[in-house]
Parts: C-alpha cells; sequence; structure tokens
C-alpha cells in the first residue's frame, strides 16, 4: 500500500506510521482496518530493494545540521566537486531539500530536465563523473512551491533512492533540509539496508546554531548514524581592505571545537566567509576551483581530505572485518 | 474570518503577524525577536508563538531558556519575558527536559502540537502576536494557518538574505502565500552588507539588494534592509535587549522602519 494512499483523509499520518489506523484522522477512512491490525507495519520492501540499488555506491555521505542557512548545501556542493575533481571517482549529489532544493542552482543546473527510461530516472549530470538528483528538475517553474505535508515528502525521497539510475558511484553525498523529521527519518530508514558510511555536520559558530545542532547530533545517536565530523562554516569575516578579522556569528560559548570536545567528536575544519562563495553558488560556478587559492578553498579541500581518509579507513576496517570473519569460518585462531 | 463571540484564547489578540522564509538561516527568529522588542518599544503588548519545533530558538534570543510553562485553566501560561508581562512567548523550547533534547517527530506529530500551541495557550489581551516558523512550505506551516481560520491573520512578513539562492526558496513561500490566501505584508532583506567595524569598509558578504527585486519581481512591498551586526548577534547570543543597548545604531533604524510598517499596514485595516 502507498505511504498515503490516494483515498486517506487529509491527515493520514502514513501507513508505515505508529499512529497508523489509530489517529483520530484515521476514522472513517476506507484503510482503518488494515492499518489498525499492524498489517502496513511490517518492514517496507522499499528497504530491501534500496539496499540492492545501492549495492552500486560504495560510500553514501549525509550532510546535516539542525539549523538552517548555515551552509549545508554550499558545503555538499564544494565536497562533491572536490571528489569528483580526481577524474576517476564517480560522484553524485542527492538533494533531498524537498520544499527548498538549492543544489540545481549551486551546480549550474537550474532548469535541466530529469528523463525515465528502463533503468529508472537519469540524474542530471554536472561533469562526466558527477551526478545530480533534486525535486528542483521536477518543478516547471521558479515560483513552483512544493506544499506537501510528511507522508508525500517521505514518499518522493524513497523514489529518490529505489528510482534514480546512478550506476557505479564511488561516492553518494546527500544534502539535507534543516531539522530532525521526516525527511532525516525517511533518508535513515530507506538506507538501513544499505547503509550510511556516516555524517558530516555543519554549524556556524554562533550558540543558536549550536544548540540546534547538539540536537542533531542527538538525532544521530538515536538513529545509530556515525558522525565523521564536524565543520564550523562562516567562521570570521577578514575584512579585504584592512584585514581585520571580525566574527560576526560570535562563538560565545566556544564555537564547533568546544562542542567536538565535549561531545567527543572530531573537528573537521573551520571556513571563513568570502563573498565570493555566494556569488559562485548564485551564478552555479565551482568555487572550489575557481578561486582555489583562497582560505575558503583550502578549507574545502581539507574537508575533502576528511571525508576520503575516513572512507578509506572504513574500508579497510570492512576488509580486515571480512578476512577476520573468513578466518573463523576456516577454523583459523 | 468571523470572531464574534469567540471566547478562544486568540479573542483578544487584535494582530495576528507571521514571520516566513522558503530559506533557513535568513534571520526569521531574529528579526521576529526584534520586530518584538521594537513593537513593545513603540508601547505595545506582544507575544510570540515559535512553531520551529526542531529548532526552536526564540527562548534563548530572549533570555528565557530556562523557564517552564506552567497550566491554568484556560490552557497554557505563556512565558513573560519580565515582572511587567510585556512580552508573552511560547515554543517547544520550554517544554523539552534539556535544551539538547531532539525532537525527532514526523508531521502529524507536529501538526497536533501546534494545534494545541494555536488554541491552548492563555495569550491574554494582546497587540500583535508574532508567529516565528521554521523554513520550508510544509507540515507547520500548513498547522499554523489552518488552525488560525478561525481567527484574523493579519498577514505575512517574508524574510530573505539577499543572495539568488536565498530569494529562490523565498518565491515559492510567496508562492505559498498566494495559494492559502495569506496577505504579504512586505519583504525584509536581512543581512544585508556588512561595515567593518575597524575601517567602515562595507563588504556584500552575501550579496546585495535581491530582496527588492524580489518584491518588484512578485509585487509584494519592499519593508527595507538589515545589515549584518555583530553587535546584533552578541544581543541575539545573550538573550539581551538589542533595542535598548544600541538605540543609535543604524540597525536598529532600520528594525524600527520595518516595525512602523508593520503597524501601519495591520491597524489601517
Amino acid at each position: 500500500m502507498a505511504d498515503v494512499p490516494s483515498d486517506a483523509p487529509q491527515h493520514c499520518p502514513g501507513t508505515s506510521s505508529s499512529q497508523a489506523g489509530k489517529s483520530s484522522a484515521c476514522q472513517g477512512c476506507p484503510n482503518q482496518t488494515i492499518c489498525a491490525s499492524g498489517a502496513t507495519q511490517a518492514p517496507d520492501p522499499a528497504i530491501e530493494e534500496i539496499r540492492v540499488k545501492m549495492a552500486s555506491v560504495k560510500h553514501k555521505i549525509l550532510v546535516l545540521s539542525g539549523k538552517g542557512g548555515v551552509g549545508k548545501s554550499t558545503i555538499s556542493t564544494q565536497l562533491a566537486h572536490g571528489l569528483a575533481g580526481d577524474s576517476s571517482t564517480e560522484v553524485a549529489l542527492l538533494d533531498v531539500d524537498i520544499c527548498g532544493p538549492s543544489i540545481p542552482k549551486m551546480m549550474g543546473v537550474e532548469g535541466e530536465q530529469v528523463h525515465q527510461s528502463g533503468s529508472g530516472w537519469s540524474p542530471v549530470y554536472v561533469e562526466d563523473n558527477l551526478a545530480v538528483m533534486s525535486v528542483g528538475f521536477l518543478l516547471s517553474s521558479p515560483d513552483d512551491a512544493i506544499i506537501w505535508r510528511g507522508p508525500k515528502k517521505n514518499g518522493m525521497i524513497k523514489q529518490f533512492l529505489r528510482d534514480v539510475d546512478w550506476g557505479q558511484l564511488d561516492y553518494l553525498i546527500v544534502d539535507t533540509p534543516p531539522g530532525t523529521s521526516d525527511e532525516h527519518l525517511s533518508v535513515v530508514q530507506y538506507l538501513c539496508g544499505a547503509g550510511v558510511d556516516g555524517a558530516i555536520i555543519v554549524t556556524t559558530p554562533q550558540e543558536v546554531s549550536l544548540q540546534d545542532v547538539r540536537k542533531e547530533i542527538r538525532f544521530c545517536e538515536k538513529v545509530g548514524l556515525p558522525v565523521i565530523g564536524v565543520v564550523e562554516n562562516m567562521s570570521g569575516f577578514l575584512c579585504p581592505k584592512c584585514k581585520n578579522m571580525t566574527p560576526i556569528f560570535p562563538p560565545t560559548t566556544g564555537g564547533a571545537e568546544k562542542m567536538c570536545l565535549d561531545m567527543g567528536l572530531s573537528f573537521l575544519e573551520r571556513v571563513p566567509l568570502d563573498p565570493r562563495i555566494g556569488k559562485s553558488c548564485d551564478e552555479g560556478r565551482p568555487f572550489l576551483t575557481e578561486v582555489a587559492d583562497s582560505p575558503a578553498a583550502a578549507a574545502y579541500r581539507s574537508i575533502v581530505r576528511g571525508v576520503t581518509e575516513y572512507c578509506a579507513s572504513r574500508r579497510h576496517q570492512g576488509d580486515a572485518d571480512q578476512t577476520a570473519a573468513g578466518q573463523r569460518q576456516d577454523g583459523e585462531p | 474570518m468571523d470572531h464574534s463571540g469567540e471566547k478562544g484564547n486568540l479573542s483578544q489578540v487584535q494582530h495576528v503577524v507571521l514571520v516566513l522564509s522558503g530559506k533557513g538561516g535568513v534571520g526569521k527568529s531574529t528579526l521576529t525577536t526584534e520586530l518584538a522588542l521594537a513593537l513593545r518599544h513603540a508601547g505595545k503588548r506582544v507575544g510570540i508563538l515559535d512553531v520551529d519545533l526542531c529548532g526552536p530558538s526564540i527562548p534563548r534570543m530572549l533570555g528565557a531558556d530556562q523557564q517552564a510553562v506552567h497550566q491554568c485553566d484556560a490552557g497554557w501560561v505563556p512565558v513573560y519575558t519580565d515582572a511587567q508581562k510585556s512580552l508573552a512567548l511560547m515554543s517547544i523550547g520550554f517544554l523539552l527536559e534539556s535544551p539538547d533534547e531532539a525532537v525527532v517527530w514526523r508531521g502529524p506529530k507536529k501538526t497536533a502540537l501546534i494545534g494545541q500551541f494555536v488554541s491552548d495557550v492563555a495569550w491574554g489581551e494582546l497587540d500583535f502576536l508574532l508567529v516565528d516558523t521554521p523554513p520550508g512550505t510544509s507540515d507547520e506551516h500548513l498547522a499554523v494557518v489552518e488552525n488560525l481560520r478561525k481567527h484574523k491573520v493579519d498577514g505575512a512578513i517574508l524574510v530573505t538574505t539577499p543572495q539568488a539562492v536565498s530569494t529562490g526558496d523565498v518565491r515559492r513561500e510567496i508562492t505559498f502565500c498566494k495559494k492559502i490566501g495569506l496577505r504579504i505584508l512586505g519583504i525584509v532583506e536581512n543581512m544585508s552588507g556588512f561595515v567593518c567595524p575597524h575601517c567602515s569598509e562595507c563588504s556584500n558578504i552575501f550579496s546585495k539588494g535581491g530582496g527588492e527585486e524580489l518584491a518588484k519581481l512578485t509585487g509584494s512591498p519592499f519593508l527595507g534592509c538589515v545589515p549584518l551586526d555583530p553587535q546584533l548577534s552578541a544581543s541575539i547570543e545573550e538573550g539581551k535587549d538589542f533595542i535598548q543597548a544600541f538605540p543609535e545604531s543604524s540597525t536598529f533604524s532600520s528594525i524600527n522602519r520595518i516595525a512602523q510598517a508593520v503597524m501601519t499596514s495591520t491597524e489601517a485595516v
């Protein structure tokens, strides 16, 4: 059954919700008895379908933040470009921000269309080895608003993970909206069979941001999602005229570095504010290559290195675990 | 919008204004806080309803994050920021056991709580109730608008930063407002330019002018620009009253102009 059947009432909680058949909105729904019986609570078959689909994807990385506007999409974009800088590495960027899809504009592919074939939806290629998928490609006008409740957003995310023909990938980066809600639960749930390598958490230095980000970290703990590390974005602005550094978003409680110390997380990097970053994103051009000598570009490259090293160590650990398991099977000590 | 004889908790609230943006991190909560303080400064009784359930920022911004919510016969008593009860707040932030506690809810549960926030908070007499929202056009926004249908909503202020990546999302929010019949009181361009405190050089860190262009493009009123101001960021961080601390600043004049525009466009109706 679809997560929100076509004959469901307006506030249908979704057939896979724990409230299925039991919420007040379910009164009078023709599917109420089925939902209340628990039949719809069985594991979603899409999880296995996605596990099979993701077998050709070596590493899956989520980019998260509890807070909006800290630079998740910007960092996802730079990370994607950075990883794809090696032409032998196949990279894809999946944008699951259904209400505010920024990735097409930032990658310079706004207005592109998605095509369907026998093997599924084709993503949009920015480079030969860099593919992008976003709900933005399904909208016909920049004014179109997606006014969807949770269950419908979940359905879209399921399709993105199951029906896009990604092909062989070294890295799939998933850019998320702010918060700890439907989109985040759905991505983690649908990928639980396939496995996620880890999450990069993005924050800005102020406590107003950190207080939301700590919640996101608690979310990661709750769902068993490893945190690769934390990036502190918009970390100070260097005046181009007098060269003084001003902390526009002041780290009044010690910033991300102190938070990482307190929570036992890896502090990946600090990225300064640079007006050229916003400009590149608005124009859909790759900042990392166009302003390669800037301190911000150096910071992005460091983040890329952090991610590749983390994934490589997981591969080696995975190989070592497999070898050990194989030896035990053969009766070796 | 017949609210004659309505004895609900919003019956003595004169004006309801939503603060929206399709985009996250543009300063909705900051602007809601500063507008509330500016309106209070102008002698108005103000309330703030924070319906951002995943990232509730309002308690900390007003120095009220240690407070808890109490019940009365009419429902929940809002948290007051001072003994004079000049500013009333409601946020999920007051209901959490710990500030790090994550609210990991799907849409229907968020919708249910927002319904309660709209009808079960004993606001009393208010001139203005400002509703701070999370980014997007989803469950929270639909819930707030649907639950406020019984009461008159004056309109919405849309907040953007100047860059295209931000105005691109706010365009969609404008479509949302038009679809549900919500009047747009105007657009605010936040983080509009930064003046270096050392040499006064102005840098357009997040570009410039996008908010004003968006207003022209969509036929919406443009309420003004608010610059990036580290003193404002610091006040917000520490839950201090920026308006009291820096009444001479150009940031305050910008915010005050927006507050005046809100009062004019709502009280004239």
